[in-house]
């Protein structure tokens, strides 16, 4: 019998990238249950019929690719990128919203690029701000704060219910209307204690959220499958941008805590800066990278023209990662402090 | 008081060492063999070169071969017996091919070659003469890498601080340090005494991993007894590659090694504690390097370690321990993270080898690779490595090709330990794709020396030629000037005779007209 000669290592840890993928999957469920006790079922609903989706059309690019199924198709990286599109676009967000940002996801911002491994932007945002460019009305109809059953949600996602209907389900997102009343010239304080959508430290179902994001991030870093320091810089960022503005004027600046606990920062800080295709990679150009994310997200959110700036200032970032990479590299081992 | 240790970045901790099944049986001799295959290189360097032929009768301890230069190192019989062929014979190599071996039948006598003692004497040699003494034995580095030990021992102007015994065994399923230090502390210790003699140096650190307690107390218990003073027997942290050299003397030190530079340049020197035994017996016995200790471990039913000849074919270790060679997968020799496998199943043991690791297919940690996913810059390749290179990028230029950007990346400070490796996910042959460039590189450089080689060969004969050619016009010119004066001269030389000729007829015309002109006329006028 001849033998088997590969070459060494001949040892490998037990580790795969469908494990890699899963362990954020399941690191996103304390999230999307939270989504499911403040919103109800259409989070589900939107999440079951992206990953069909975002599953077909990885299928048909593979095929198209001459890639091998099996391997491709169980990997998972195509239901990650699914569900954080889903989790940033309203949950009751028609259909079509979702078919046609998980096909931009999948198809163009991955596929097109040579697939997993190679995309420079991260698919999921690029759906995203595809999304918001193109269909402001729709994505920032924000779902009010109560719980549909499975039918409701249904209905409303897929049966294209008319306007009224609409209406009465949805609602301006908290740090929208912080944003309009500002425009107002009422100060912060005054915007937050009279208004029912605010909570302890921000919106009342954003603080819920971002929390449950955050531990399911943390368990992430204690397992090993992101780094610590994207997530760290990137909040850290946010929080002294968010202070020193705040004591600046705290009357037209909300404070650290308001910025940490609103929108999609904590998905955006564990799960979306992080990906690791588009993201930095060495130790010190990842602190550059979420830096500048947690930067930027306060500035967009602050004086651009979008309520959230968590996508922007990820595609932002990306662009910049293999400049930050190059210039980031280790001192290794043996070559003394210049090189 | 306890010293202080320095971790290096990266690194793996495995789940399951695998030790611990190889050590429970004592360590016994291997059976004599019918043959034993000895390749005449089995270190770094230059191989050495036969000095017998087939036919001669050998006897245990005997030169076979001798170092050929500064870097090599020569080899002896490992037991009497007759030379049946000097030749090519397949050995382990991680290329597969064959290379110049002597074979030696035994006898069975086991007869030695006179041997001598300098255990009384060897304080009082000069280092240069110990150095030979250990040259002469055959000793190389016997944890891996096989760098002539004598080498190591010269540090020329470099003043040394440390010695440093490497009995870290870092690597899973090897477990023959470990059994060495626990059943010879006492020859490793004292062996350490000759080395720090010949070094000059000033402490002995020994190190060894904290997953060894057995060896850690014996060894501590031979200091204590044999070298009280200067010897220190350090326990550090279990943790792969802990015993690669420039990571043991980061961890021992907190010095790195110069990337370019060698261990004595920072004042260490590190062998290896079975290599440090080898010293003691070749010095204390005069016994050259005939036989190791190693690991058979992984797929057989008797796990343990054996002292084997040098040159016993593999297979018959494999089914000493109760494994089925023809049954094996996969045979590494060495460990399981920078071994390789072998070729053939009746491969020698060589001074190198330190383990046989059996895969038969029912090993769960050697399942083997798994379908490789492309790169998704995880990152974790480059949380392993303990040279701190980005694996990531240099995979990335190693497979387009891109090698002066795998030598910006630093690609040569790659120990090859395989940490990238174990923890892709990806299940990205990393190592193998760095072994490539490094080929390549190798490779063009052999080719651009040529290459330069070959343009200093041209322009020379380009050169050359036009000399000649030069030459051969400034002879051609000489000859011909030298010609033309020649016939110049000849031609004055006809001309002045000529013209004197001209010069005597014209005289001899005019007085010829001068008498004609005096002699009255016979008739005329008057």
């Amino acid at each position: 019998m001849s033998l088997y000669t590969p070459s060494s290592p001949h040892m490998h840890a037990d580790t795969s990238i469908a494990q890699v993928m899963s362990k954020v999957l399941l690191a996103l469920l304390p999230g999307i249950a939270a989504y499911v006790w403040l919103f109800g079922w259409g989070i589900v609903v939107q999440l079951s019929f992206a990953t069909l989706l975002a599953l077909g059309a990885e299928a048909l690019m593979l095929r198209l690719r001459r890639r091998p199924l099996l391997p491709f198709l169980t990997d998972g990286s195509a239901i990650v990128t699914a569900w954080l599109l889903c989790l940033s676009i309203p949950p009751i967000a028609p259909w079509w919203i979702t078919a046609i940002g998980v096909l931009f996801a999948i198809v163009l911002a991955k596929h097109l690029y040579g697939g997993l491994g190679y995309n420079p932007f991260n698919p999921a945002m690029v759906g995203y701000a595809a999304l918001l460019i193109s269909f402001p009305a729709e994505m920032t109809a924000w779902q009010a704060p109560q719980p549909l059953d499975l039918a409701q949600a249904a209905s409303l996602i897929f049966l294209a219910p008319p306007r009224e209907v609409l209406d009465a389900v949805t609602s301006a997102t908290p740090m929208d209307f912080l944003r309009t009343q500002l425009g107002l010239d009422k100060t912060v304080d005054e915007v937050i204690a009279h208004s029912p959508l605010f909570g302890y430290l921000a919106g009342k179902t954003q603080e819920i959220l971002n929390l449950m994001f955050l531990l399911g991030g943390l368990w992430l870093i204690k397992q090993r499958i992101i780094g610590w320091q994207i997530p760290v810089a990137m909040l850290a960022s946010l929080a002294i941008m968010a202070a020193v503005f705040h004591l600046y004027d705290p009357e037209r600046f909300a404070s650290p805590a308001f910025h940490l606990a609103s929108g999609a920062v904590m998905l955006g800080a564990f799960f979306i800066a992080t990906d690791p295709v588009s993201a930095s990679t060495t130790p010190r150009g990842r602190l550059i990278y979420g830096a500048g994310i947690g930067i930027l997200v306060y500035v967009i959110r602050t004086w651009g023209g979008y309520p959230d700036g968590v996508a922007f200032a990820v595609l932002l970032l990306n662009i910049c990662a293999p400049t930050i990479d190059y210039y980031t590299k280790p001192r290794v081992f043996g070559h003394g402090d210049k090189d | 008081m306890k010293r202080e240790l320095f971790s290096f970045t990266g690194g793996i901790r495995f789940d399951d060492y695998h030790k611990r099944e190889s050590t429970r049986q004592a360590v016994v001799a291997a059976p004599l063999p019918a043959r034993l295959v000895l390749p005449l290189h089995q270190h770094i360097g230059e191989g050495g070169e036969a000095l017998v032929q087939p036919g001669d009768k050998v006897l245990k301890g005997q030169p076979i071969a001798r170092a050929v230069s500064y870097v090599s190192a020569p080899l002896h019989a490992p037991t009497s017996g007759t030379v049946v062929k000097v030749g090519d014979e397949k050995v382990p190599h991680p290329s597969g091919l064959s290379a110049p071996c002597i074979v030696i039948e035994p006898d069975g006598e086991d007869t030695w070659a006179p041997r001598q003692s300098h255990a009384r004497d060897y304080a009082e040699m000069n280092p240069s003469a110990l150095r030979n003494l250990i040259r002469e034995a055959g000793i190389v580095g016997l944890g891996g890498a096989g760098f002539p030990s004598y080498v190591k021992l010269n540090p020329g102007h470099n003043p040394v601080e440390t010695l440093i015994l490497n009995g870290a065994e870092c690597e899973p399923f090897i477990t023959c340090d470990d059994m060495l230090m626990r059943q010879r502390a006492d020859e490793i210790v004292k062996g350490s005494l000759i080395i720090r003699h010949a070094l000059g140096a000033r402490q002995t650190l020994i190190a060894i991993e904290d997953n060894k307690p057995e060896a850690i107390a014996a060894m501590r218990g031979a200091v204590q007894r044999l070298a009280p003073e200067h010897t220190e027997v350090v326990s550090v942290p279990t943790l792969y590659p802990a015993g690669g050299e420039k990571q043991l003397i980061y961890t021992l030190t907190g010095k790195e090694v110069p990337s370019d530079g060698l261990p004595v340049h920072i004042g260490v020197v590190c062998q290896n504690v079975a290599t440090t035994g080898a010293i003691f017996r070749a010095v204390y016995h005069g016994e050259p390097l005939l036989s190791r200790w190693l690991t058979v471990t992984g797929g057989v039913a008797e796990p343990r370690n054996l002292e084997v000849l040098l040159g016993t074919p593999v297979d018959e270790l494999i089914r000493f321990c109760g494994g089925k060679p023809e049954r094996c997968r996969r045979i590494i020799m060495g460990g399981p993270m920078m071994g390789f496998a072998l070729h053939a199943h009746d491969l020698p043991v060589i001074k190198t080898t330190n383990c046989i690791l059996v895969d038969d297919g029912r090993q769960p940690d050697l399942a083997g690779r798994q379908y490789a996913m492309p790169c998704i810059r995880c990152g974790a390749c480059a949380d392993a490595c303990p040279v701190r290179l980005l694996p990531q990028q240099l995979y990335w230029y190693a497979q387009a090709g891109e090698f002066d950007r795998c030598q910006e990346y630093h690609l040569f400070d790659c120990i090859e330990c395989g940490c990238c490796d174990y923890v892709c996910p990806a299940h990205l042959p990393l190592v193998q794709y760095y072994r490539y460039a490094k080929g390549e590189i190798w490779k063009r450089e052999r080719e651009r020396q040529q290459a330069e080689l070959a343009r200093e060969r041209h322009e020379f004969r380009l050169f050359r030629l036009e000399r000649e050619k030069k030459e051969r016009a400034a002879k051609r010119q000489q000859k011909k000037a030298a010609l033309a004066k020649e016939t110049s001269a000849q031609g004055d030389a006809q001309a002045k005779q000529a013209a004197i000729q001209a010069a005597l007829e014209r005289v001899k015309a005019k007085k010829a007209r001068q008498t004609r002109e005096n002699t009255p006329p016979e008739q005329g006028d008057s």
